[in-house]
C-alpha cells in the first residue's frame, strides 16, 4: 500500500485515503478530433517498467486531484505537484533524469 | 515411542496440569505446552494422513514450517480446521481431531493410494481426467470434491470477536530472537520509535536451546537482560505472539496477534490484525531446518534434529527413546548432545560427510556415541512408527551396509535463512554456496517511496547461522562451539534407486516425491513457477517453508544446471496463514459497510417498511399493510398515487450545487444538453456522458440563481458524479471559475404526487403553488406550513407533482405534517417499486435499467436532450464514430406481451438464424418490465433492432424451460402520451 503526499494539504497519505485516476498528462482530442487521435486518447495507456506519470485524487481527504511520477518497479516516488498543469515540473524531470539516467521522458 | 520426560522443560508448568482430547481420547498436557509437545508427551505420534496418499504421518518440525501435524480444534461455532499443532498453545479443555482419514486414523481406506503410487505421479490429474468429456462433470468431479481439502468445513458462523489496530513506528522489528533483541536495543538507544514483534509466546528463539554466551552472559541471560532493558524504554514496544504476516509497499506491514486463541469465550478478540507503517523493518526471523530426502523420511517418528532438541529441552518431551541422528552438518550434533543429556540414547550419528571431525562430533565421540561418516540412509523401516533405519554409503545406490534398530530419527539437511519478508515487496536474494542456501542480497534490498531499503535483514535471516557471527553484527562478543562446514545433501544416497525415490518425500503435505519433480523435469518443466504447479511442490499450507530448497536443488540437478540458475518460487504474504476473521475484522453483520440513512428513516421503519438497499442507502420499496404481499401493497400505493396524493422520500436523490461565473460554461460540458440558456426558476432534464460517449447519470438541473444550478443526479450516482466534475475541473479545466459542492445530505425531499397534490401543499400553505405561479419544470423558494422549502415542479410519474426540499434537519416534521395535512386527501406513502413502475408506465428511462455502460442516449429515442448547436460536451467525439451512428444499434421500444402477462427481465428477441456456437441470433432484449396496475397488464421497455420503425411487429422472447413468450412492438409511453397528467 503506497503512501504519496499530497501536495494540497501536504499531508502523507495512505494509499487507502487516495482513489488512482490512471496516466497523467493526457491531451484531450474532443469534436473534430481525428480518428486515430482520438483513439489513442481515449484508449492508448503506456504501461512501463520503471518512471510512470499517474493521476490520483485525496478523495478522503482534501478532495483534490494531483498528479505523481512514480517508478513501477521499485515503487519510488519521486515527487507529486498539482494537477493544474500540462508538464511535469523542471525540477522533477531533473530529479528523475538523475536517480534513472536512461530514462527517455514522459511523453 | 513419544514421552513425557521426568524432569526438563524449561517452557512448561508442570505444577499447572491442562486437560485436552485428541479424537475424543483425553489427554493431559501443561501450561506451556503447544499442541504438538502436549500430543508428542502423551505417546501420540502419529497425528494425521498425508493428503494423497494418506500415508500416516507425525510430527517433523516444532514451528511454522510443520507440515503434517494440523488438527480440527473446537467444536461447532469454535470449530476451525487445519490448525497447526505446533503453533497452537495448550489450554484447558481443547478439542483436536486428526484430519484426511477414513473411517478413522488408524484404518483409513484411503491408504489404498500409497500402494497406487505408481498412479498418482506428478500432473496425475491433468493427465487422467481429460476424457471422455462427459466425465468429468458426472464421474471425475463428485469423487475428487469428495476426497480434496484437509480439514472439514465449519458449519456455523464464528462465534468470535477479530479486531484491527494501527501503528506508527520509526523500526519494526520482525523476530525476538538474538538477533532481533540486538537489532532492537541498537535502534532504541538512538530514540527512535522501536516496535518488536514475537510470533512466538516466548523471547529468544532457538538459543537458550542451542546454548553459548553473549557478552560473557549464559544466553538465556542475556535474552532475559536485554528483554527487560527494553521494557524499560518509553520508545519501545514488545509484542509476543504477533507474527509479521506480510511485509508490503512503502513499509506497510501487516502484523498478526493472536490474543484470546488459548482463552475461548472469555470476550476478548480471538485475533488482532496490526496494521503498521514503518520507516525500517529489520528482518530477524531466523532460519528454517531442512529435511533430508530418504526413502521413508516421513514414517512417523522421523524429525528435524532442531525439532528433536526443542521437545526434549523446551517441553521435557522426549520423541523416541533411541535416536538416529542423520546429518550433513555439525548443528544436528547439538541434537545427539541434548538427547544424552536428557538420559536417552542416541544409537548412532550417521554423517553424510566423508570426514565428521569438528569439535561437536568429538564431544560426541567422546560421550562413546557411534559416528558412521560417508553413511546415509537407505531406508526408515516401519510405517506407523519408526522401528529401525537401513544404512548404505551415502556416495553409492543405496546398498544396505548395516541395519540400526531405533523409535526416531532426527535428520537435518542443513538451514534456509528465514526470507520471505524480505522477499515479499521486492527484495532479491543471492545464493550462498558455502552454506547451501539463499541469503538476502544487501546490495538489492526492498525499497521505500524515497528509494531507501525498507527492510534490513540480522541474524540468520541474513544467512549467519551461528551464534558469534550473529552477536558480532550487532558488536557483541559470543562463544559457542565453532562448526565444521556442511556438504549439500539433496538426495541420499545420492545414486539413489527408484523404489527409493518415489519415497523420498519433499512436500509432505502434498505428498511431492523427488521422483516427482524428476519426472515434472523430463517432461518439459524447466521453470520453477510450473514445476511448482505442476507437482503441487511448496503449495501446501506451509508454502514449502519445510523443503523448498530441496525441491529446487532437486529440479537443479535433473536440468543439469546450478540452483541459482533455476531460482526459487515467488513469496508471498501472508508468512503463515491468517484466519479470515482477522481479515475481516469487525466488517460483519450489521456494520459491513455503512448504512446512511435518510432523516425519515426511523419513521418508515415504525411503518412497516420493507428496505431495498440502493448504494449505501435503504429506501423504502413498499409499505405493506397487515396481510398485503409486496406486490399487492405496491399496486395500492401506485392506484392511490394516481387517484388521490403519494409521498416519497426522495432525500437520497444526489444534489449538487454548482455555482460561479462560469457554471452554465461548465455544465454545457458537462450535460448533453444546453443548461447555460436555461433561466433562472427553471428546470431541465439533462443526460451526462462519459468521454466514451456512454450514457452515465440523469436528472433535473435546475437554474437556481444567476450564478447557481442545482444539479440532481442519481440516488446511487451523487458521490461518482460529484467527483467526476471535480475531475473534470480539476484536470483539463481549470481555468474555470466554478465551484461544486454536494448537498445531498443537507437537504430533505419529498415528492408529492398525484392529483390532490396541490389541495394539499394548499393547506399547508405559505407560498403559492398555484399553476400559474408554479408551472411544470420551474422553481420557487419560500415556505410551506412553516418549513423552509424549495419546491420543483417536476414529475417522474406522470401526475402532477411537486419535489420539496427542507433543510435535513426539517425533513422527518415537514414529513409527518404532509401525512397529517394529507389523511383527508387519501396520502399514503410511496416506495420505489412503484416509483419504478409508474416511471415505465410513462416511458422513462432508469439509469441502470435502459443504461448499463454499453449505451448511448441516442439508443434511448432522447436525441432530442442532445444539443446540436453546441461545438463541444463530454461524449461529443465519441458519439461520432462509425458505431454510434450506425442505425443498426438496438433502440428503445415498449414491449407488450400478446397474453397480457408479465416478460422476465433481461430476456432477449431471438432472429432468424444461428450463430457459430449454435446460439440462436438475437435482434433486443428486455431492459424494464413490470406489472402495470393502471393498464392492468405487464408492460416492458427493451432495446431493440431498428425497433422505433417496427412499431406492431411481434417478437419471440424465449424464456425458462422452453417457452417462447410473444411480445408486440409499442410506443414506451404506455399512460398518459400527451402529458397532460403532469402539467396542470
Amino acid at each position: 500500500m503506497l503512501t504519496l503526499q499530497c501536495p494540497y494539504c501536504g499531508a502523507r497519505v495512505e494509499e487507502t485515503e487516495l482513489a488512482p485516476g490512471g496516466e497523467a498528462h493526457l491531451k484531450r482530442f474532443g469534436p473534430g478530433s481525428s480518428d486515430a487521435d482520438f483513439e489513442s486518447y481515449m484508449f492508448a495507456r503506456k504501461n512501463p517498467k520503471g518512471v510512470h506519470f499517474e493521476r490520483w485524487r485525496h478523495a478522503y481527504g482534501c478532495g483534490k486531484w494531483f498528479l505523481a511520477a512514480r517508478c513501477t518497479a521499485t515503487l519510488e516516488v519521486f515527487g507529486t505537484y498539482p494537477a493544474q498543469t500540462t508538464e511535469p515540473p523542471a525540477d522533477l524531470i531533473a530529479k528523475i533524469k538523475e536517480k534513472r539516467p536512461t530514462w527517455e521522458g514522459y511523453k | 515411542m513419544s514421552t513425557r520426560l521426568a524432569k526438563g522443560g524449561r517452557l512448561i508448568d508442570r505444577a499447572k496440569p491442562l486437560n485436552f482430547t485428541f479424537n475424543d481420547k483425553p489427554l493431559r498436557g501443561y501450561a506451556g505446552d503447544t499442541l504438538a509437545s502436549a500430543l508428542l508427551g502423551a505417546g501420540q505420534v502419529m497425528l494425521g494422513r498425508s493428503f494423497k496418499y494418506h500415508r500416516p504421518r507425525g510430527l517433523v518440525a516444532s514451528g511454522v514450517e510443520e507440515p503434517n501435524a494440523l488438527v480440527g480444534l473446537g467444536r461447532n461455532a469454535r470449530f476451525e480446521p487445519d490448525q497447526r499443532t505446533t503453533t497452537t498453545e495448550l489450554f484447558e479443555g481443547a478439542e483436536t481431531r486428526s484430519q484426511n482419514h477414513w473411517p478413522s486414523l488408524d484404518f483409513d481406506v484411503g491408504e489404498i493410494n500409497d500402494k497406487l503410487y505408481k498412479f498418482f505421479p506428478a500432473g496425475f490429474y491433468y493427465k487422467t481426467f481429460m476424457f471422455p468429456r462427459f466425465a468429468w462433470k458426472h464421474l471425475f468431479e463428485p469423487i475428487v470434491r469428495q476426497s480434496a481439502g484437509l480439514g472439514g468445513v465449519p458449519r456455523e458462523a464464528d462465534v468470535d470477536r477479530y479486531e484491527q489496530a494501527y501503528a506508527y513506528t520509526d523500526v519494526l522489528v520482525a523476530g525476538g530472537g538474538v538477533a532481533g533483541l540486538a537489532a532492537a536495543l541498537r535502534e532504541a538507544r538512538t530514540g527512535k520509535r522501536v516496535m518488536v514483534l514475537e510470533q512466538t509466546p516466548h523471547w529468544g528463539g532457538r538459543a537458550p536451546v542451542d546454548g553459548g554466551q553473549i557478552d560473557g552472559q549464559a544466553a538465556a541471560d542475556w535474552i532475559s537482560n536485554a528483554v527487560q532493558t527494553l521494557e524499560g524504554m518509553d520508545n519501545v514496544t514488545l509484542r509476543t505472539r504477533t507474527m509479521l504476516a506480510g511485509l508490503h509497499d512503502h513499509g506497510y506491514a501487516i502484523g498478526y496477534q493472536s490474543v484470546g486463541d488459548a482463552t475461548p469465550g472469555d470476550g476478548r478478540p480471538r485475533h488482532r490484525l496490526w496494521r503498521i507503517r514503518a520507516g525500517l523493518t529489520i528482518t530477524a526471523t531466523g532460519a528454517i531446518e531442512r529435511p533430508l530426502a530418504f526413502a521413508g523420511n516421513d514414517v512417523p517418528g522421523v524429525m528435524l534434529a532442531g525439532a528433536v532438541r526443542d521437545y526434549i529441552v523446551n517441553w521435557g518431551v522426549s520423541p523416541g527413546d533411541r535416536t538416529v541422528i542423520v546429518t550433513n552438518n555439525d548443528d544436528a550434533y547439538r541434537t545427539a548432545l541434548a538427547v544424552l543429556d536428557a538420559g536417552l540414547t542416541v544409537a548412532a550419528v550417521i554423517d553424510a560427510r566423508e570426514h565428521a571431525s569438528g569439535p561437536l562430533a568429538q564431544k560426541l565421540r567422546e560421550r562413546g556415541v557411534r559416528v558412521l561418516e560417508g553413511r546415509g540412509i537407505a531406508k526408515v523401516h516401519g510405517r506407523k512408527a519408526v522401528t529401525g533405519v537401513a544404512i548404505c554409503a551415502q556416495a553409492g545406490e543405496g546398498g544396505v551396509v548395516e541395519q540400526i534398530a531405533c523409535d526416531c530419527v532426527a535428520m537435518s539437511g542443513g538451514w534456509s535463512p528465514v526470507v520471505h519478508l524480505w522477499s515479499h515487496c521486492g527484495g532479491k536474494l543471492t545464493w550462498d554456496n558455502t552454506h547451501a542456501m539463499f541469503r538476502p542480497d544487501p546490495d538489492r534490498p526492498p525499497l521505500g517511496d524515497a528509494g531507501q531499503p525498507l527492510a534490513r535483514a540480522v541474524g540468520a535471516a541474513n544467512g549467519l547461522l551461528t551464534l558469534p557471527e550473529i552477536m558480532a553484527e550487532a558488536d557483541l562478543p559470543a562463544v559457542a562451539e565453532p562448526e565444521a562446514p556442511l556438504a549439500p545433501v539433496w538426495v541420499m544416497p545420492a545414486g539413489a534407486k527408484e523404489a527409493l525415490k518415489f519415497k523420498s518425500f519433499l512436500d509432505y503435505q502434498n505428498d511431492v516425491k523427488v521422483s516427482d519433480v524428476q519426472l515434472a523435469a523430463r517432461e518439459g518443466y524447466e521453470s520453477v513457477e510450473h514445476t511448482k504447479r505442476y507437482t503441487t511442490l511448496g503449495m501446501a499450507t506451509d508454502q514449502g517453508k519445510l523443503s523448498n530448497i530441496n525441491g529446487l536443488a532437486v529440479l537443479s540437478d535433473a536440468l543439469g544446471q546450478p540452483i541459482p540458475a533455476t531460482g526459487t518460487t515467488t513469496f508471498r504474504p501472508p508468512y503463515t496463514p491468517i484466519s479470515f476473521g482477522a481479515i475481516a475484522a469487525e466488517a460483519r453483520g450489521e456494520i459491513f459497510q455503512p448504512l446512511r440513512r435518510t432523516p425519515m428513516h426511523a419513521w418508515h421503519e415504525s411503518h412497516g417498511v420493507a428496505w431495498e438497499p440502493v448504494g449505501l442507502w435503504r429506501r423504502p420499496y413498499t409499505y405493506p399493510r397487515t396481510g398485503e404481499s409486496h406486490r399487492t401493497a405496491v399496486n395500492r400505493e401506485i392506484t392511490n398515487t394516481r387517484s388521490n396524493v403519494g409521498l416519497l422520500d426522495a432525500s437520497t436523490l444526489g444534489k449538487i450545487l454548482v455555482k460561479g461565473p462560469d457554471a452554465g460554461r461548465f455544465l454545457d460540458l458537462m450535460y448533453t444538453n444546453m443548461m447555460s440558456t436555461l433561466p433562472v426558476g427553471k428546470c431541465r432534464y439533462g443526460l451526462m456522458c462519459n468521454d466514451n460517449g456512454f450514457l452515465m447519470d440523469d436528472g433535473v438541473v435546475v437554474r437556481l440563481s444567476e450564478d447557481s444550478w442545482l444539479c440532481h443526479t442519481t440516488s446511487g450516482g451523487a458521490d461518482r458524479i460529484h467527483g467526476h466534475m471535480e475531475d473534470w475541473l480539476q484536470c483539463e479545466w481549470w481555468d474555470f471559475k466554478v465551484y461544486t459542492a454536494n448537498l445531498t445530505e443537507q437537504f430533505a425531499q419529498v415528492a408529492v404526487v398525484g392529483p390532490k397534490a396541490r389541495l394539499l401543499l394548499e393547506k399547508l400553505g405559505g407560498m403559492d403553488v398555484s399553476a400559474e405561479a408554479l408551472p411544470f419544470m420551474t422553481f420557487a423558494e419560500g415556505t410551506l406550513g412553516g418549513f423552509d422549502a424549495r419546491v420543483f415542479r417536476i414529475s417522474f410519474s406522470g401526475e402532477l407533482s411537486y419535489e420539496i426540499a427542507v433543510p435535513a434537519a426539517q425533513g422527518l416534521a415537514f414529513w409527518q405534517a404532509l401525512h397529517d395535512a394529507g389523511a383527508e386527501f387519501g396520502a399514503m406513502p410511496y416506495g420505489t417499486e412503484a416509483l419504478h413502475v409508474m416511471r415505465a408506465e410513462k416511458g422513462f428511462i432508469m439509469i441502470g435499467d435502459e443504461s448499463d455502460g454499453t449505451v448511448i442516449p441516442q439508443d434511448l429515442g432522447l436525441s432530442w436532450a442532445i444539443s446540436k448547436k453546441k461545438a463541444d460536451y463530454i461524449g461529443k467525439r465519441a458519439q461520432e464514430r462509425s458505431h454510434m451512428t450506425d442505425p443498426d444499434r438496438w433502440q428503445l421500444v415498449g414491449l407488450e406481451t400478446l397474453d397480457g402477462l408479465v416478460l422476465p427481465d433481461g430476456v432477449y428477441a431471438v432472429a432468424d438464424g444461428y450463430n457459430a456456437n449454435g446460439q440462436r441470433h438475437t435482434q433486443g432484449r428486455v431492459t424494464s418490465t413490470y406489472f402495470s396496475p393502471t393498464l392492468g397488464r405487464g408492460i416492458a421497455m427493451g432495446l431493440v433492432k431498428h425497433g422505433p420503425a417496427r412499431m406492431g411487429e411481434v417478437l419471440d422472447f424465449p424464456a425458462d424451460k422452453g417457452a417462447v413468450i410473444k411480445a408486440r412492438i409499442v410506443d414506451p409511453v404506455f399512460y398518459d402520451k400527451e402529458g397532460k397528467k403532469q402539467n396542470v
